[in-house]
């Protein structure tokens, strides 16, 4: 039943996010687990520095299921095919969003033929070529961008975000 | 690259913040909303916090543990730096929790020293001196308002005076001051030369409904969810009315309904309702632009001739007879029984086909969904929703009230899952002293202002230079008449307070205007005003609207006002007070009699004054303790502790909203005449694109907020026209290029935004935007009640820039999802 899309998928797809990211389940956050307690991570700086893959691993317009900054914050390492502005790597053309619908949580589909993110909730839609600005929808920002770094060796992390990510009130969980 | 806020945590919501009930002020719809607020070096934790959730984890979809940055602020409350979080309400029965791009953004778009946001407010009362506006006292401006006033107006002499008020709720609406200002001009005084906030003239936009014993917001929201068919007309509520869409008409879709929307574009709606309900129980029907009338005279006449109408309940609760109310200059149509009608509207298949541009098929199978019986025999359920497309569209009073007819014939207005409602803007919250001597037809305020009417304009929150048509005219003449008023003020610097008043008289009198703007930022008309006083709105008063469904509800104070602004009730009664002090020293003491009574100190005592003398059931206490659910008005008691209220109208099958002692709905006999507003046909004949125009999801009723918004303006620095990618090819346009729109009345321009599915030469323009005023090509033909014809309206188009750097950055891809 086509009408069972709005919420049963999104659920769905949800559930699917929490349980994925396998580089992010793999990649532990960087900081010793006693400083984290000892100390609040400083906003916008202490970011886990995640790698999430290596630039051999990645085909054009083929989204890389990741988790960041830890694995129940789903997302997708994506290397569009055309430099963008804020794109990370040689070709200046990889970019990494959260895949989470800053309106209602849902988890965003890609749809490869206008490289955009779309929610089942309640049909939102992403730009990943603009920063994930929100083409048309219901969410009050815009898609939450990891920032990437590139080492020599061509391997990607995520070091950081500039939005907050849907479910959590502060990005890097704490307490 | 998006605008991003580079906000990575909130402060937590602490167990005990303050918690308070806010309907959203934006739309109709009024989501619940709850606001927070708590002292500034106070915080909860992941695990002491006022929700009692573990927030050291990830929350899950649909989540009330979870605020984003837009719905954040700091503000000041009892003059005091709080926290504030406006979120949504998942017990509010209207939006279960959904937050709408522009409520979930209330917050942010709160004035603020802290966070810097919106700065526009209006903190201060201003005066035109030495050549500029300069902060005053409230007491100096109000005299010299009241001064000036006095000069130009007498008692039972009050034409000069011409007045712009809003009559809606939500906002800064509402019961307490509508009822301020209705108070003042129709109650002390009898203002005749006034207008509403987005028309030209003081009238209904639904006139005929009304007439025919229909008031026009007769459903409850849940009708949606428990029919077999919703008919949505020149209306797009996933974007306009969101969580109506979303928590109600989804449900509706899930439940089984089929879906009709009439509209020459595909809207987003009708993509969102394919996806829910599935192509094949949709049907849009693109009719051509203004022939809405001609499709239900169509329908009306076919659903009638198949007998598919409910003929028990057109015996029981219709006029029987012939014509009940001639047509005349008051009735752009007669109204009478279901067979006058009939017979006055007649269309066959195959004239509403050709005139729509429908096939007869398409035609046909609506009416199948509309009216035909299941195959029990049982009747179909259909509920109604129309909004601007025909308000604002073609021949106003007859279209909606040949929607209305078919509403009748098929026995669905008062029932469950029926209902022939307009959707609405703002909420409602009209209570005002009788406007009978206004007169109908209403006068055409902004035509009279432009021929040289008027002497003094008071102007509440209205921007005629953003929402009128012959816009560009409008603002030539108003520019030069309030010019010749700062001129003479300017003149007499260093005067005497009598000297500057005989000065402005003088300019007055030349033709001049003198100019009072009352509003929450500094309007574009505002920059003709003469005198200037800050209002507040919803949240920074408490305040009570009703939205689409009748529910009413108090918004209870969560913050201070900015600066010294006062809500609109109180600036009425003081400007009363000014009023009668100015009369009686003048001598004018009889005169001044009429300004008693407004000894009000809070927008209550307004409320106490003016709504609940009419409603004495309806208290601010009973309101907070009804929440965010409210009361559907109109309130019959109070039982048991709480406000009892009408969920649906006239289940008992009784009309009376024309005021007919019999209690019978009268039909529409109003037969289809083409475009029927002076020059339309003519501006169709002689320019190439039809510029339709409406509203968009991000800024729609709150973009005078977001002007200043960063979040939206990023996405559209400029208003777009959306246009079919093989028109812009053949006018060698790309995506985001600047456009000059032109034709017989004047130009504006916009940002090209390629829309595959437009038709060609059918573009859709952005309206009300503060920077491209789609009014400047509305040519000023109305229909006969002086209703806007906005939607009909042709011109050219010319390149003349390339996208704007701003405008080059955003993203010009499809609105419509892909799933």
């Amino acid at each position: 039943m086509k009408c069972n899309r709005l919420v049963d998928v999104g659920r769905r797809q949800f559930l699917r996010g929490g349980v994925l990211g396998v580089a992010g389940a793999a990649a532990a956050t960087v900081m010793p687990a006693g400083q984290a307690q000892a100390q609040q991570a400083r906003a916008m700086l202490d970011y886990p520095s995640n790698k999430l893959a290596n630039l051999a691993d990645l085909k054009v317009n083929e989204p890389m299921d990741i988790g960041y900054p830890d694995a129940d914050s789903p997302g997708i390492l994506l290397k569009l095919g055309a430099a963008v502005e804020g794109g990370a790597g040689p070709d200046g053309d990889i970019v990494a969003y959260s895949v989470l619908c800053p309106h209602k949580g849902y988890s965003l589909s890609y749809h490869a033929a206008d490289k955009t993110l779309n929610c089942p909730g309640h049909f939102s839609r992403f730009d990943c070529e603009k920063g994930g600005q929100q083409v048309w929808g219901h969410a009050t920002q815009n898609l939450p961008q990891f920032s990437l770094r590139v080492d020599d060796a061509g391997d990607i992390y995520a070091e950081g975000a500039d939005e907050l990510i849907y479910g959590r009130l502060s990005n890097v969980l704490q307490g | 690259m998006a605008f991003k806020r580079n906000i990575d945590r909130l402060p937590i919501i602490p167990a005990g913040a303050k918690e308070h009930n806010v309907t959203c002020h934006y739309c109709i719809v009024g989501c619940g909303y709850k606001a927070y607020t708590w002292p500034l070096k106070k915080q909860g934790t992941t695990d002491s916090n006022w929700i009692g959730e573990d927030l050291s984890r990830q929350q899950g979809v649909e989540t009330e543990a979870w605020y984003a940055p837009s719905m954040y602020n700091v503000v000041k409350q009892n003059g005091q730096d709080v926290h504030l979080v406006i979120k949504p309400d998942v017990n509010c029965e209207v939006n279960a929790g959904l937050g709408s791009v522009r409520g979930a953004r209330m917050a942010e778009n709160r004035r603020s020293e802290i966070t810097g946001t919106q700065a526009q407010r209006l903190t201060e009362p201003m005066v035109w001196r030495y050549g500029t506006w300069q902060p005053t006292s409230w007491d100096e401006a109000l005299d010299l308002v009241a001064r000036v006033t006095a000069r130009v107006i007498d008692k039972d002499d009050e034409d000069d005076l011409y007045v712009s008020m809003f009559d809606h709720g939500g906002s800064a609406g509402g019961y307490e001051n509508t009822w301020g200002t209705g108070k003042l001009y129709f109650g002390s005084m009898k203002v005749k030369h006034c207008r509403i906030h987005n028309r030209p003239a003081y009238n209904s936009e639904v006139h005929s409904t009304r007439d025919m014993g229909v008031d026009e917001l007769n459903y409850s929201y849940t009708d949606y969810q428990n029919t077999d068919t919703i008919l949505l007309v020149g209306t797009n509520p996933i974007e306009c009315q969101t969580n109506l869409f979303l928590n109600h008409m989804v449900k509706g879709m899930q439940n089984g309904a089929k879906v009709i929307v009439v509209d020459p574009r595909r809207t987003v709606t009708v993509d969102a309702c394919e996806q829910v309900a599935g192509a094949e129980n949709v049907l849009h029907l693109a009719i051509a632009s203004g022939s809405d009338l001609a499709l239900f005279n169509t329908l009306f006449t076919y659903i009638a001739d198949q007998r598919w109408v409910d003929a028990d309940f057109i015996a029981k609760s219709t006029f029987q007879g012939d014509v009940a109310v001639a047509e005349d200059a008051a009735h752009p149509a007669a109204l009478g029984s279901f067979e006058a009608a009939r017979a006055a509207v007649k269309m066959t298949l195959a004239e509403g086909a050709a005139i729509t541009g429908l096939t007869e098929a398409q035609i046909m199978q609506a009416a199948e969904w509309i009216a035909k019986p299941k195959d029990d025999g049982s009747r179909r359920k259909c509920v109604t929703g129309y909004e601007k497309g025909i308000i604002w569209g073609n021949d106003n009073y007859r279209v909606i009230g040949a929607l209305v007819n078919i509403g009748l014939a098929t026995g669905n207005i008062g029932r469950i899952g029926g209902g022939t409602c307009r959707l609405g803007g703002h909420q409602e919250g009209y209570f005002r002293p009788s406007d009978a001597h206004v007169g109908r037809p209403a006068p055409y305020i902004d035509q009279l202002l432009i021929a040289g009417g008027g002497k003094v304009h008071h102007i509440w929150a209205n921007d005629h230079y953003k929402t009128t048509l012959n816009a560009a005219e409008f603002k030539r003449v108003y520019n030069k008449r309030s010019n010749m008023v700062k001129e003479a003020m300017d003149a007499r610097a260093g005067a005497t307070r009598e000297e500057l008043i005989d000065a402005i008289v003088g300019a007055i009198e030349a033709g001049g205007i003198f100019s009072v703007c009352v509003d929450i930022i500094h309007s574009q008309i505002g920059q003709a005003a003469h005198v200037i006083l800050p209002a507040v709105e919803s949240g920074e008063m408490n305040l009570t609207s009703m939205n689409g469904e009748r529910r009413l509800r108090l918004v209870e104070k969560y913050m201070d006002a900015p600066g010294s602004a006062q809500p609109d009730c109180i600036i009425a009664a003081r400007l009363a007070n000014h009023m009668e002090r100015v009369l009686r020293e003048e001598g004018r003491a009889e005169y001044a009699d009429q300004f008693k009574g407004y000894d009000w100190k809070t927008e209550e005592d307004a409320f106490i004054d003016g709504y609940n003398s009419g409603n004495p059931e309806v208290t601010y206490e009973r309101l907070r303790a009804a929440g965010n659910n409210g009361v559907q008005e109109p309130v019959k008691g109070f039982e048991n502790g709480a406000l009892v209220g009408t969920p649906r109208l006239y289940e008992d099958g009784v009309f009376t909203r024309h005021g007919r002692e019999d209690g019978k709905a009268l039909f529409c006999m109003g037969a289809w005449r083409g475009l029927q507003a002076p020059g339309k046909a003519q501006q169709k004949a002689s320019f190439r694109f039809l510029i339709n125009a409406g509203r968009a999801n991000l800024n729609w009723q709150n973009w005078f907020l977001d002007q200043k918004n960063e979040f939206v303006m990023d996405r559209f620095p400029v208003p777009f026209i959306q246009i079919n990618p093989d028109d812009m090819a053949d006018l060698g346009l790309k995506p985001g290029d600047m456009v000059e729109v032109y034709n017989d009345v004047g130009a504006t321009q916009g940002l090209v935004y390629p829309e595959p599915t437009a038709r060609r030469n059918e573009t859709f323009m952005i309206f009300g935007a503060p920077n491209g005023t789609q009014g400047n090509v509305i040519n000023a033909g109305t229909n006969e009640l002086i209703l806007p014809n906005y939607k009909q309206t042709w011109a050219n188009i010319r390149k003349i820039s390339d996208a704007t750097p701003a405008a080059a950055r955003v993203s010009y891809k499809s609105w419509e999802v892909e799933l």
